[in-house]
């Protein structure tokens, strides 16, 4: 399984060098991370030079980093109160800043390889505007077409170049980008049928948000920590 | 002076031939399509969102109603990205198992897109027959997980439990005889195994009865040779997979390409199209359903010959049996907290893709090293079909929309998620 990786690391490395970044994978995959200003070009290069080839782009993913790595409750030690279940999620974090955390919205490209047979993760972090914004792949491969809209639909992210970016999950006249970790999972409105007048109406959310399991991070000395995420959110 | 206008219809979203809540604003010139635009999300119900907010275990049952039509093969992708970041392997004789129940779905599914891609074109029979053998591999779905749909029967570790030794019989009632009933349990006197094997038995003569109805009619052939046709070239640059590659000429399969579990021990052949149309697609998946049926009498030859365990022998992740937990206090206390809280992942990143009958069906997880995943992305073979529809159907005329949303296989409960 690695062997063909390894290659492709080497090549990679050679040819973009300080351009992108090695993530290293606890299940080896091969991950880069490339600069948003270098996208458009390192893209280009993937599909086009006959050594990497990347004739198709399977998958287009928006991630929010906001909550990486924070648990909700840590149960290491006994506490006094436990965790009941109509405890408050962690606080809806506001997007009053006009700048991101430069590390906070991320575009993860799965790129395919049917010629040498091979996979490769390209992760582009979208820097500290608001809202975030980063160069479309469209030209380069026509299937992030539908996939941009859904990032866009469900993150925000703004794809500069793309020829008809609408929203495509979500409601008509949604507001709101709904996979952002900031947004509630219940949603700010619910629709009810108004008898008075005789039609379909949005109102606030009416259920209350509960948490059934909380979310814990244990230490687990079997995943040693030798592999971890060399870049810090 | 009249100026010719293009004019705007609407087509769905509760239109039978849309495959569910497919909503297509189509540009006519007269009966010629201009343009194409689907409207999707009717049936979003963001399960990767809900996937974030549970324990890994507890979104199998999310997976399965992902693309209903074939529910074990989309919990097969997502235990498998689990697996991936666990770094666990399971047991050979779970992973005979899944893939002959992978092999199940996917006749399953083909079944379905022919009988209503029949349909929608105008053959009525052929939607009859196919029901006919897709009742049989319900019922080994219910044989083996209790439920005839949504299974939750792949668990990460392996399949939740063995192969029945006896399968469920039809009761007697005023409604039917004894004689038929006895005729209807005729297959169903041995085991899941042998209800299977008897299947297998009859079903290539049923493939050939499709056939019969479709692969020459001169109907059939009007309305599905050169419509829709995709050269190899834009299939790989519209991001398609599975049947809708394959039938352009591009010979890509991940059973053989990347295999996972045991398909590299598995005899099978690849179908391939030439010209990229309705027809080639069709003729793709016919014979893909011949090739499966291949591949269940060699897992079915294995299973019978090799007991063995079907769930990983590690408490961190798989639940201990019940009778262990009734003395034995490890056991009690591992199923404690598997059931609260579940099993923590290690920080990473995998992404596990399986062929599934539409398609390549990728599951994305990011984990922080959390008992629930930190984001879950799906990559649905049918959302980068349907991407497609406008370049696909441009040209044609407006009943043969009907004939490319059928020969795309398209589900929404994959393609809306």
């Amino acid at each position: 399984m690695s062997d063909p990786y390894e290659t492709l690391a080497a090549r990679l490395d050679e040819r973009f060098g300080e351009q992108l970044t090695f993530i290293p994978s606890i299940c080896g995959e091969l991950t880069i991370e490339v600069d948003r200003e270098n996208l458009i070009a390192v893209a280009t290069a993937l599909r086009n030079e006959a050594v990497f080839g990347f004739e198709m782009l399977m998958d287009v993913c928006g991630v929010d980093y906001l909550s990486y790595g924070s648990s909700e409750w840590t149960g290491s030690s006994a506490t006094e109160t436990g965790f009941s279940r109509g405890v408050e999620r962690e606080a809806v974090i506001l997007d009053e800043a006009d700048e991101f955390d430069p590390r906070r919205f991320a575009v993860v490209y799965h790129l395919l390889s049917l010629q040498h047979n091979i996979r490769l993760r390209m992760r582009v972090f979208t820097g500290p505007d608001n809202p975030p914004i980063i160069k479309s792949v469209v030209d380069i491969w026509n299937s992030a077409n539908w996939f941009e809209r859904e990032a866009f639909d469900l993150f925000g992210i703004l794809f500069e170049g793309h020829p008809d970016l609408r929203r495509i999950l979500t409601d008509y006249g949604f507001i709101g980008h709904p996979f952002r970790k900031d947004f509630p999972l219940i949603g700010n409105v619910e629709v009810i049928y108004d008898a008075d007048k005789g039609r379909v109406v949005y109102q606030p959310v009416s259920i209350e948000p509960r948490t059934l399991v909380p979310k814990v991070i244990r230490d687990d000395n079997r995943y040693t920590a030798d592999l971890k995420r060399s870049g810090d959110d | 002076m009249t100026e010719i206008q293009t004019y705007t219809m609407n087509f769905g979203p509760q239109h039978p031939a849309a495959h569910g809540v497919l909503r297509l604003i189509l540009e006519l010139d007269g009966e010629v399509i201009h343009k194409a635009d689907p409207h999707i999300g009717l049936l979003h119900r963001a399960t990767e969102k809900l996937a974030e907010s549970k324990p890994y275990s507890q979104s199998i049952g999310y997976m399965d109603r992902l693309d209903y039509v074939s529910m074990m093969c989309n919990e097969h992708g997502y235990v498998l990205a689990i697996e991936k970041l666990l770094g666990i392997t399971v047991p050979i004789r779970a992973q005979y198992i899944r893939v002959m129940f992978d092999e199940i779905t996917r006749i399953l599914n083909h079944l379905m897109w022919l009988g209503a891609h029949g349909l929608d074109i105008g053959a009525m029979t052929i939607f009859l027959y196919c029901f006919r053998e897709r009742e049989d591999l319900m019922d080994c779905y219910e044989a083996v997980s209790g439920t005839r749909m949504h299974a939750t029967y792949y668990r990460p570790g392996g399949v939740y439990r063995d192969l029945p030794d006896s399968m469920p019989k039809y009761q007697q009632s005023k409604f039917r005889s004894k004689k038929e009933i006895d005729r209807m349990n005729a297959n169903r006197n041995g085991s899941l195994l042998d209800f299977i094997e008897a299947f297998t038995d009859k079903f290539p003569a049923c493939v050939d009865e499709y056939e019969t109805l479709l692969t020459d009619n001169r109907i059939w052939k009007q309305r599905t040779v050169n419509i829709g046709v995709v050269t190899p070239d834009r299939a790989m640059q519209l991001g398609f997979s599975g049947p809708m590659l394959r039938g352009s000429g591009v010979e890509w399969d991940l059973r053989k390409k990347q295999p996972y579990e045991v398909y590299d021990q598995m005899d099978f052949d690849i179908p391939v199209g030439t010209n990229g149309d309705c027809y080639d697609r069709y003729l793709v998946r016919v014979e893909e359903m011949r090739q499966s049926n291949r591949i269940v009498r060699q897992c079915i030859n294995w299973l019978r010959n090799h007991p063995g365990p079907v769930m990983l022998d590690d408490y961190k992740v798989v639940a201990p049996k019940r009778i262990e937990m009734k003395d034995d206090m490890e056991s009690l206390i591992h199923h404690f907290k598997l059931f609260t809280e579940g099993y923590c992942v290690p920080e990473g990143e995998s992404y596990a893709a399986i062929e599934h009958p539409k398609g390549e069906f990728g599951v994305y997880i990011i984990s922080d090293g959390a008992n629930k995943p930190f984001r879950v992305k799906i990559r649905a073979a049918g959302f980068a079909h349907l991407a497609a529809m406008s370049e696909m159907v441009e040209g044609h005329m407006l009943a043969d929309v009907v004939a490319v949303i059928g020969t795309q296989d398209i589900v929404f409960g994959e393609v809306d998620r």
